[in-house]
């Protein structure tokens, strides 16, 4: 009898979780699948998956005709790439400083941090700004590089800092007794420790980086540094009637972060699901 | 971090010459006047209209997020947390996806989904015999703001559901064995014993979105650049900080007034946390396991 119900129940929420898990697919479908069809048959029959008759790559021929999208794509991986180096490493030994060493203000420094994690560096726009066009880096991915790795590194240092806290006394003493320097404990046999929760902070600091559209927009709109994001707005904006080409640039902005959430999915939910966020 | 956001609010106190110089020249003369900006934003018709304007569709932005997003998302965590079920992991993959997008892309693609020239909402709404109830939605003033949350609520569905999973998840077992035996059905089981224990996370989410919403920008942005149309009756803070800032149209840009924008918006948010803070932090149980 209990069973029964247990079935039922279980039915149930499956026609739940299928219908939802499709409305989140569904516009997704119908981008990819519409990018790699000719014009009439995206307006004729839209939910189709392209035929032998329909398929055709116009749209990711007249897009890469148009732009370059290459330098777009080198832009955003030089940014994401030196961002996400930097912010490892120095979140890496901020995060190591904060929770192994006592020093004065450490406390304050930890709830400084909380701060910045709370508040959207965007706020300061009107002064980063300024700043970066005094130093002459408006319009390079240097002065990008710098937003990013800024933005990014409150909550990696949180997210590491609070790994580190729970390694093992006996493990540091033991190298320490043995001559091991502090430069090496951290570099040999910390780090080492601390791949799972560096590939979060790795995940959680390219995604959004990849992804932004205003920093870009505001510190490196003109001159070919645009970066994908950017570069596909732009474009959209200026061939905005031709639906191929609208539909081929959006998945081409949209394919890279699909394969790298393939990839890393698993990383990325069994670190949010077993409190690596709280 | 902290130095552009003060020296933001700092900025916001000056005014600024705006005969045609460019803005990246930090040489401008710039003159002290202390809260003037502020009350102009608030008072000058020129302003205020458009602030208090972003104002209330950036507030109706988030009520909509929170009374949807959020039990939208308990359910989901609700389910895939039951014991035994299947697929779970392919589940909340799939719908975490979303979250991962551009919201440029997610922009531009709901831009054509809904576009009269595609029709694929009648197509849809024709197939469950409902084709009179579409309209143009994102044309239409009512509507539009409406729509957009839905879309940025599609979108991000997946952040409740996975950080109220790992809530749900961190609840032992023995407690529910324990309300089991008691005679305690699922349904008062969810609602008398885990939802209180997973209470604190519900206010997190609440609170994470709240800084979310008042900075959005790029689904705006994308789906009806800086017009933010019909009328005006899409534009947020980010928008309108946007559009003060680099100046649209006719109308040029004004950094100093630009900073104010941001300051307030600042102050908005810091005023959301502080609430979160010390009337809701303090004030709910935690449960140590």
């Amino acid at each position: 009898m209990n069973n029964m119900k247990d079935k039922y129940n279980h039915f149930i929420m499956h026609v739940v979780l299928i219908s939802y898990t499709l409305i989140c697919l569904f516009p997704v479908y119908l981008l990819i699948n519409n990018s790699f069809k000719k014009r009439r048959a995206i307006f004729k029959e839209p939910l189709s998956l392209p035929s032998e008759e329909t398929f055709s790559l116009i749209g990711f021929t007249k897009m890469f005709s148009r732009v370059d999208f290459s330098i777009y794509f080198y832009n955003s991986t030089f940014v994401t790439l030196t961002t996400l180096f930097l912010v490892l490493l120095f979140g890496a030994m901020a995060a190591w400083a904060l929770s192994e060493y006592k020093f004065k203000g450490n406390t304050m420094l930890g709830l400084y941090l909380a701060f910045g994690i709370m508040l959207p560096i965007k706020l300061g726009t009107v002064s980063i700004l300024q700043l970066l066009s005094s130093m002459n880096l408006v319009n390079t991915l240097t002065g990008l590089i710098i937003v990013y790795t800024a933005q990014s590194l409150p909550l990696a240092i949180w997210i590491l800092s609070e790994f580190m806290k729970q390694v093992n006394q006996e493990l540091k003493e033991a190298a320490r007794c043995d001559g091991v320097n502090e430069y090496q404990l951290f570099f040999y046999i910390i780090l080492p420790l601390m791949r799972p929760p560096l590939a979060t902070v790795a995940v959680f600091t390219m995604v959004p980086v990849w992804n932004d559209l205003w920093w870009p927009l505001v510190l490196a709109p003109t001159g070919g540094k645009q970066t994908v994001i950017l570069g596909m707005q732009q474009y959209i904006g200026q061939y905005v009637t031709n639906w191929n080409a609208v539909f081929a640039s959006l998945t081409t902005a949209l394919i890279p972060i699909l394969i790298f959430y393939m990839i890393f999915s698993r990383q990325l939910i069994r670190s949010i699901t077993s409190g690596a966020v709280k | 971090m902290i130095f552009p956001l003060f020296d933001t609010i700092r900025i916001s106190l000056y005014t600024q010459n705006l005969m045609g110089e460019n803005m990246d020249n930090s040489s401008n003369i710039r003159a002290f006047i202390g809260l003037r900006n502020y009350y102009e934003l608030f008072t000058n018709d020129n302003w205020s209209w458009h602030f208090w304007n972003a104002l209330k569709n950036n507030t109706y932005f988030f009520l909509l997020h929170v009374s949807i997003q959020t039990p939208i998302g308990l359910l989901i965590a609700a389910f895939l947390s039951s014991k035994d079920l299947r697929f779970k992991h392919t589940y909340r993959t799939l719908i975490f996806l979303p979250a991962m997008m551009s919201i440029v892309i997610v922009g531009y693609l709901f831009n054509l989904i809904l576009s009269n020239l595609w029709g694929i909402p009648q197509t849809i709404l024709g197939v469950v015999g409902l084709e009179h109830i579409y309209q143009p939605w994102l044309g239409l003033k009512g509507p539009a703001l409406i729509t957009i949350s839905l879309i940025s609520i599609w979108q991000f569905v997946g952040i409740p559901m996975m950080l109220f999973y790992a809530a749900l998840l961190n609840i032992p077992d023995e407690i529910l064995d324990a309300a089991k035996i008691d005679g305690s059905g699922p349904m008062t089981t969810f609602w008398f014993v885990k939802f209180p224990l997973i209470l604190p996370t519900v206010g997190l989410m609440v609170i994470l979105t709240y800084v979310g919403n008042y900075n959005a920008f790029d689904l705006i942005f994308a789906m009806k650049s800086l017009y933010a149309g019909p009328e005006y009756s899409t534009d947020l803070m980010g928008t309108f900080f946007y559009r003060t800032f680099f100046g649209f149209q006719m109308q040029l840009g004004n950094p100093t007034m630009g900073a104010t924008v941001a300051s307030t918006t600042f102050g908005i948010i810091l005023l959301g946390v502080l609430i979160y803070l010390f009337a809701f932090q303090q004030r709910v149980t935690r449960y140590q396991y």
